[in-house]
């Protein structure tokens, strides 16, 4: 019988590019425009899908194998991640050391797949990538550390499962901490304002579009595939913490976790609708911003 | 098996012997040096693997004729873990240094080469067996004088030279450390046999700990006792840095391991003081590493950062053993061992793969290199591999070693209560944070010097190296897969060294281990589901481009018409950032020599350079007070041979009194 | 109710290491006004029972002070004497930050080791209550300024009154009221002693006080 664990990665390997798609409608609506259709992110892939390719002459297999093992990643990755309380596909304790190795292994290839082009522009992208995702990895860990601290597992599914209201009314400071720090390193490290703005039109602003510039057909496609589980896999673990409410039925659960992923989009448009990018050097006290945050977490769940 | 350990031993003695007579036809030399070596480390090598799937430890005691001095050698569990990357390291390392330095065929002595390298192998591989004191020290010795030796190999060079006096200094003041410890031990017990140690009451225990600490340390580069590492390894040809930093620092990791099964019950400080050792070197050891231009300096610094997280490992292990938390002391010290036989292959194959770059492109300054992928595929495929696996990256081995660690630390936070599970969160963020330094790092290094394009002529003409050289770099490539993939199988090795530092059963060790081998199973099988996934997508993109257009053009120059390969990002302009950041550690010298003019006619230019914090802040103003202390005390020194004399004579007669005076019973 | 404690506590170690962070004199002004809005409700969420009549008189008059008060004339103040926005700290603002996390814990472990009274409820109170007082001292010896360190002063009263709250069972009116009036008056006088030492010297770096001597 199927059960939404399993129905779940298949969910998110449909429904993941929805997210950018609903992003930006809501950006275009605080503009006053009709913004793009919904469906557009599917429709982009679907054309780059049919294009041929057109690669620079210095690079090497490196280019090619950094939107694939972008987007095997984070299929992998939505293996380990529960949704609505479920346990997920694979759960097992360390899991979470798992979900960080696969997110940097991806980001490896993705800063050598930039550097393997020689161009300076993505040079400098890869760079910037190098230098953030320093800095929001260990607020990433030390944020699921605080929750693990919280629910005493230390599986992502057990941890996940425990988070409930209940949990909320006892130690609400400590968990809204941890989520804040979650929310800032979702938006980090999916390039989205204020660290990054996906819409800049200058390459000497941009950090991760900056990098993909040489990227074209069915590696484009994937760069942007991969992108966007990413960022499905990210915001199920925000979301995993801000809406703890289980029902009996888990498909209904199921349901709701994927509505807060499309509330979650809405909100990112917002936020990016009515905020400016952070200039880069202030991106850095951000992201430790984000790690004071979970460790002031942990100080508050210690006693 | 202690008996093929020593025949290997007699075997590394006899090549040196030979190579040394051969000194005279360097083609011989190199063939008797390098043959013998490998035979050697193979016959080593046998034994401790023999002994790690369960064989018997075995002791042999001969007397020796110095007082508190006897031939005292075993082979026990611990012994043989270290041995097995020693053996297998420089074993491998003589097969490629036998095709390295070819080119110094007639210019140097390959003979005098041969001779320190196989004394340094058999020195190791004397102290991880020794069970006696002396015999350890005399040891310890050799490995420093040997390795010195080899350190001053091109001695020539100015910064050769000079790298080498640091590092025979440095080594030294970590000896007296030792020499003390050893003195202090034999006060106390009246023996210097390691089996004869008694359990040793705290207030002495502690100190010796710290002697440990601070004279194994030197060897093993703790911060910040790591000065020597980033000059001595670049000096060093290829296959010897590799030895040094994939192995010999190890020795240091081994011989305060084997002080602290010595020591008795270990305090809670005792972890402590490894984890803020741990936090220093690792998070240190990435900076400096990211600053860095010469790739070998690099990955001396990178060496700094791994031996930080073994730290680590050992310290959580103490304060699981303090915290009676079985679970957590296993972690810590399997982690930490596991991570010793790791480093040893991937930074073996770093430093032969930066070797194979200076011998085919002519430097080793990242910015004079590029696009290096093109010309040698083999060693840039595995310098990646080795990357990737030294960033602690799954599916790879350094994953797997960093995970029991990291697994140890969110252990530590989330099950035990006090102050251990503020070590456990300390140990996740340092973790977290050396992690991502060290993915900066290792894409820099990668990224500049075998992607893009190349920079200079040279690195456009650079060649792969000859099978000899090739052979040892894609070996080891392959055993950062190997180890990645049978993490479960791996893992269950460390169950016999683990029951020789924790006073537990085997067979507990055993338990823990399995239900580690069971999660580490999970591991694997979405290892293998991340590279069915990689088939998949190459195929479709493979399908989907078949009968499309693919072009090549030049790289996507955001319209201006005339780029050149210097116009790529530098190593420098790369790490810039994350530098800048951490500014008030790293002190990065900059030099500008900027346009002037509204027309400038004079070139440019703008360089940076990191030293060591630690040499110029600490260590260079501490040395230049001890010289002009030295300085005024040379009124002493006359040259008149009464003057002497009288020095003695004043010396003795003050002992006297006061050994009749003062100190009477 | 614990839960309530937690975020007031969170909110003051906070607005601490906003201050030790911040780089505009308005900035700093504000945020401790609102530390000081947000300490006058804890003595209401770790007293036992319904607040009395005298608890919220007295707690009104604590957040009209620290919050409306002082930051009225610390802002009049600076526009007055003409004062630069810049916070020119001695320490940069980052390791500021990091120092401010240290001595948080410094504090939680220092806390852990003081004996204190069972009327606490968050056993966090006193360690934040030390944090505060260290952070106020850092932030009277790392900056230029005489006004930064006006708000350094502010700040340690702040964890002096975090302190009471956790050694008292109810605060004695006067003694608080004492405590109140000696900050009320040590920022006023300062006050008017900036605009003159304004006026006198065209700066008021404090660091440069020292040529006064003969």
């Amino acid at each position: 019988m199927i059960e939404p664990r399993h129905a779940a990665p298949l969910l998110a390997l449909a429904l993941a590019p929805l997210m950018t798609g609903i992003i930006n409608r809501t950006k275009a609506f605080f503009a006053g425009r009709q913004g793009p259709p919904l469906l557009q992110a599917y429709f982009d892939l679907w054309k780059l899908l049919r294009k041929g390719a057109v690669y620079s002459r210095a690079t090497t297999w490196v280019f090619r194998a950094g939107p694939m093992v972008g987007v095997a990643t984070g299929a992998a990755a939505l293996l380990i991640v529960p949704l609505g309380g479920e346990p997920a596909l694979l759960a097992f304790p360390g899991d979470i050391l798992l979900l960080a190795g696969l997110l940097a292994l991806a980001r490896f290839f993705i800063i050598a797949a930039a550097l393997d082009t020689g161009s300076a522009f993505e040079g400098m992208g890869a760079s910037r990538e190098a230098q953030f995702s320093a800095l929001a990895e260990p607020a990433l860990l030390l944020s699921l550390a605080a929750l693990a601290r919280l629910t005493g597992g230390l599986s992502l599914s057990d941890l996940f499962r425990d988070i409930t209201p209940a949990a909320w009314v006892e130690n609400g400071p400590a968990l809204a901490l941890a989520a804040a720090a979650l929310v800032i390193v979702f938006l980090a490290e999916n390039a989205r304002i204020p660290v990054d703005d996906p819409n800049t039109h200058l390459e000497l602003t941009m950090i991760h579009e900056v990098m993909v510039l040489d990227h074209g057909g069915p590696d484009f496609a994937y760069v942007l595939y991969g992108a966007a589980l990413k960022l499905w896999v990210l915001g199920a673990l925000v979301i995993g913490v801000l809406v703890p409410w289980r029902g009996p039925n888990p498909w209904a659960n199921l349901a709701a976790v994927v509505a807060g992923l499309f509330v979650l989009s809405v909100a990112v448009g917002v936020v990016e609708s009515c905020m400016a990018r952070l200039r880069l050097l202030r991106v850095p006290q951000l992201l430790t911003v984000a790690g004071v945050f979970a460790a002031l977490a942990i100080i508050l769940l210690r006693r | 098996m202690i008996l093929l350990t020593l025949a290997g031993v007699v075997v590394l003695v006899a090549g040196a012997g030979l190579a040394l007579l051969l000194d005279r036809r360097p083609k011989w030399a190199s063939f008797a040096g390098a043959g013998m070596a490998m035979l050697g480390c193979a016959a080593v090598f046998a034994a401790s693997f023999r002994m790690l799937i369960g064989g018997d430890a075995e002791a042999i005691r001969w007397p020796w004729s110095m007082p508190l001095g006897a031939f005292s050698v075993a082979l026990d569990p611990l012994s043989a873990f270290f041995l097995l990357p020693i053996a297998a390291l420089t074993g491998l390392a003589a097969l490629y240094g036998a095709e390295y330095l070819q080119s110094w065929t007639g210019r140097k002595s390959l003979g005098m080469a041969w001779f320190w390298y196989n004394l340094l192998a058999a020195a190791m591989i004397l102290a991880v067996i020794a069970r006696n004191g002396l015999l350890f020290l005399a040891a310890w010795e050799m490995m420093a004088l040997a390795s010195f030796f080899l350190v001053a190999f091109e001695d020539e060079q100015e910064r050769v030279r000079e790298a080498a006096w640091t590092y025979f200094i440095a080594t030294h003041l970590g000896t007296a450390f030792v020499v003390a410890l050893f003195a202090l031990l034999a006060a106390q017990t009246g023996t210097l046999d390691f089996d004869a140690f008694g359990p040793i009451s705290a207030p002495t225990s502690g100190l010796l700990f710290i002697l440990a600490v601070i004279g194994f340390g030197a060897k093993a580069g703790f911060v910040p006792l790591h000065v020597w590492l980033p000059e001595a390894h670049p000096a060093a040809p290829s296959h010897v840095s590799a030895v040094m930093s994939g192995v010999m620092i190890k020795t240091g990791i081994y011989a305060l391991l084997r002080m602290m099964t010595l020591l008795g019950e270990p305090q809670p400080w005792w972890g402590w003081t490894l984890i803020a050792i741990g936090l220093a070197s690792g998070v240190l050891g990435a900076l400096f590493a990211l600053a860095q231009h010469d790739l070998k300096r690099l990955l001396a610094y990178c060496s700094v950062e791994n031996i930080g997280i073994i730290a680590l490992g050992l310290g959580l292990g103490v304060l699981g053993y303090t915290a009676r938390s079985p679970l957590l002391a296993i972690l810590g010290f399997g982690g930490a061992l596991l991570h010793v036989l790791n480093h040893a292959i991937f930074k073996g194959l770093l430093f032969l793969a930066a070797g194979a770059v200076a011998h085919g492109a002519g430097t080793r300054e990242m910015d004079r290199l590029g696009g290096l992928l093109k010309r040698m595929p083999w060693t840039g495929a595995a310098f990646a591999v080795g990357a990737a696996a030294i960033c602690g990256l799954p599916p790879l081995n350094g994953f797997v070693s960093e995970y029991l660690v990291f697994f140890g630390g969110f252990l530590g936070g989330v099950s035990i209560s006090g102050h251990f599970a503020t070590a456990g969160f300390l140990a996740v963020a340092a973790l977290a944070l050396i992690g991502g330094l060290a993915l900066a790092a290792f894409t820099k290094a990668f990224g500049i010097i075998f992607l893009g394009e190349a920079r200079t002529e040279a690195a456009g003409r650079a060649h792969e190296p000859g099978m000899a050289m090739r052979f040892p770099i894609c070996l080891l490539a392959g055993a950062c897969l190997l180890i990645g993939f049978f993490a479960p199988v791996t893992v269950l090795l460390l169950a016999r060294p683990i029951a020789a530092i924790l006073p537990m059963g085997e067979h507990a060790v055993d338990g823990y281990l399995l239900a580690m081998a069971a999660q580490l199973r999970w591991f694997v099988l979405l290892a293998a589901v991340l590279a069915a996934l990689l088939a998949a997508l190459a195929l479709l993109r493979s399908g989907l481009l078949a009968g499309r257009s693919v072009t090549e053009r030049g790289t996507w120059d955001c319209g201006y018409a005339r780029p050149t390969a210097r116009m790529q990002y530098t190593a420098s302009s790369f790490a810039q950032p994350l530098v800048d950041l951490f500014r008030a550690v790293l002190r990065t010298r900059r030099s500008l020599d900027a346009p002037q003019g509204t027309l400038p006619t004079k070139s440019a230019s703008l360089s940076t350079a990191t030293g060591d914090t630690f040499t110029h802040k600490l260590f260079r103003p501490a040395f230049g007070g001890v010289t002009r202390l030295m300085e005024r005390m040379r009124g002493v020194q006359h040259g008149r041979v009464q003057l002497y004399v009288l020095y003695v004579a004043l010396t003795l007669v003050a002992l006297l009194v006061w050994r009749l005076g003062v100190a009477r019973p | 109710m614990s839960a309530w404690i937690d975020g007031v506590l969170v909110t003051l170690i906070l607005t601490n290491l906003a201050v030790l962070g911040s780089s505009r004199l308005n900035a700093c002004i504000r945020i401790i006004a609102l530390q000081g809005v947000v300490l006058g409700l804890l003595p209401i969420l770790v007293g036992e029972g319904a607040p009395t009549i005298r608890m919220t008189l007295l707690t009104a008059a604590t957040m009209g002070l620290k919050g409306a008060v002082f930051p009225w004339l610390l802002l009049r103040a600076l526009r007055v004497a003409g004062i630069r926005r810049e916070v020119e700290p001695f320490i940069g603002y980052n390791w500021s930050v990091l120092a401010g996390l240290l001595s948080l814990a410094a504090s939680v472990w220092l806390g852990g080791r003081l004996p204190m009274p069972e009327t606490a409820r968050s056993s966090l109170v006193g360690p934040v209550a030390l944090f505060m007082i260290f952070c106020g001292l850092f932030v009277i010896v790392s900056r230029r300024k005489a006004i930064t360190q006006i708000l350094g002063y502010i700040i340690m009263e702040n964890g002096a009154y975090a302190f009471g709250v956790v050694l008292l069972e109810e605060i004695p009116v006067l003694v608080e009221l004492g405590i109140l009036m000696d900050a009320f008056v040590a920022v006023f006088v300062m006050g008017v002693a900036i605009y003159h030492i304004q006026r006198e010297f065209d700066h008021v770096d404090v660091d440069q006080l020292d040529t006064l001597k003969g």
